[in-house]
């Protein structure tokens, strides 16, 4: 068990590696009930949410989710987040167990006309992954089965009332199950018990969405960082207008950018190793001391780095002048008393 | 179970003394608290090292970790399957998942090391 965001999480229960590696081959079923539900409603939900996410609201239909940001006015991000559209007039945001405190505070003050609840205490959430997810669903809630990606159906499993949404952070195949925190352990049990359906820790959680290349708030995004730095300018719809969006550099227009490596061996590089050009002039011997900062200086720095399972050698994602960031590029990450070599490679790098 | 063969440091490292050179590893305790392992540093062979001092890296997926030398010596084997297959620490701490084979520098250092039950003890004092 570890502390995380404020709550006490699984970081394994058999082992990170095959909890990973049976999520990408069957189902595994994560226990993310620490994340915030925030549920806003009215008339006035849709114009004053439209103000506060980046991602465009008005013509998602209920039954519809997308991903997007809440920004500072300087077009920090507080956070990445879900927006579910319920109903005609009502929504719900999905966020990070760690700024669920925040999140709701900023998002209450901002809102006027529409009603704000903060959920999280009384909603679980389940995460079930993997290729046989679809398989587990077709017994239990059949009609959750061929959502596309981004949809979501409300209906019940075994007499509990679950929201299943076709989302998640494997890159798998999968649902996002919200119901009452009354029914966790009850829903828990029942799938625990599916031959094919394996628990899976904060570990697998982590090495399965780096090998995908998907952000974690706190360590790749956060309020020093935008999105169109982090590479993420997708996620953001301009022609409305929202806070944060004025402060906003032009797509492509920031120094650096969040990109990936895969690195040489197993050897892992750690989140604040910095990260050299291979070939720089004073770059001769990868033991030595390391380059002085004129002419051969940092090019970069890490934000998050693992072992990746799938494919048995190190990987991460690193924010890189922009110049430099170009797949191929031979880097070296240092920290830590280590040395590792790697290759900038954009995500996925795996599937 | 605790081999009764070998003998172990403070900071769970085991070896099993031959004549003038020990095999040497990291305990069942150790390799539980690491959780999966993904990379092994050990030093070439020919290099010298000494009790109680870093001597080796052991990577797992969530943290790096210093592993010290129970005894003094130079390394004249390393475990080369732990190049590929480092599990095999998690697998098999005491056989299979040998890390490298010391000339000892001194034999009488071994009295430093504690024996299977003082091990055992030990343990038991952590988990208070």
């Amino acid at each position: 068990m570890t502390a995380f965001g404020g709550w006490h999480m699984p970081l394994q229960y058999k082992g990170i590696l095959t909890e990973h590696l049976h999520t990408r081959a069957k189902a595994g079923l994560f226990d993310v009930s620490h994340m915030g539900e925030l549920l806003v409603q009215g008339p006035a939900a849709l114009g004053e949410l439209d103000r506060l996410l980046t991602c465009r609201l008005d013509d998602l239909q209920p039954g519809r989710c997308r991903y997007g940001f809440l920004l500072r006015e300087d077009g920090g991000i507080l956070d990445d987040l879900i927006v579910f559209r319920t109903g005609a007039e009502s929504w719900m945001l999905c966020v990070n167990a760690a700024t669920t405190g925040r999140d709701a505070r900023w998002v209450a003050e901002h809102l006027e006309g529409a009603a704000f609840r903060d959920a999280s205490a009384e909603t679980a959430k389940l995460d079930l992954q993997g290729p046989l997810a679809d398989a587990v669903m077709r017994d239990l809630m059949p009609q959750a089965v061929g959502l596309e990606r981004f949809h979501f159906r409300e209906g019940s499993i075994r007499g509990i009332d679950v929201l299943a949404s076709r989302t998640g952070y494997t890159g798998e195949p999968g649902f996002e199950l919200f119901f009452s925190a009354e029914a966790a352990e009850a829903l828990w049990d029942l799938l625990i018990e599916l031959p094919d359906v394996q628990p899976a820790g904060l570990g697998a959680r982590d090495t399965l969405r780096l090998e995908k290349g998907y952000p974690l708030y706190g360590s790749d995004i956060d309020e020093e960082h935008n999105p169109i730095e982090a590479g993420l300018e997708r996620f953001v719809c301009r022609e409305k207008d929202f806070i944060g969006r004025d402060a906003l550099p032009a797509a492509g227009a920031t120094r650096r950018v969040l990109t990936g490596f895969v690195c040489s061996g197993r050897r892992s590089a750690r989140a604040h190793y910095r990260i050299y050009a291979a070939d720089s002039p004073r770059e001769a011997d990868v033991s030595g001391p390391g380059p002085k900062a004129a002419g051969g200086g940092p090019v970069g720095q890490v934000t998050s780095g693992t072992f990746s399972p799938s494919l048995k050698r190190a990987i991460g994602l690193g924010y890189v002048d922009r110049a430099f960031a170009e797949d191929g590029r031979a880097i070296v990450l240092r920290g830590g008393g280590a040395a590792v070599r790697a290759t900038i490679t954009s995500p996925p790098f795996v599937g | 179970m605790t081999p009764k063969d070998l003998k172990y440091s403070k900071e769970h490292e085991w070896a099993r003394i031959e004549g003038d050179e020990a095999v040497v590893g990291i305990t069942d305790y150790a390799q539980e608290e690491l959780g999966d392992i993904t990379f092994v540093e050990t030093p070439e062979k020919g290099a010298s090292v000494k009790q109680s001092e870093v001597f080796a890296t052991i990577e797992s997926v969530k943290a790096a970790s210093d592993i010290y030398a129970p005894l003094s010596g130079a390394i004249v084997e390393t475990n080369e399957a732990l190049e590929e297959h480092p599990e095999v620490i998690n697998e098999s701490p005491y056989e299979k998942g040998w890390i490298c084979r010391i000339r000892l520098a001194d034999a009488g250092e071994a009295e430093n090391l504690m024996s299977a039950e003082g091990y055992e003890k030990y343990l038991e004092g952590l988990e208070d």
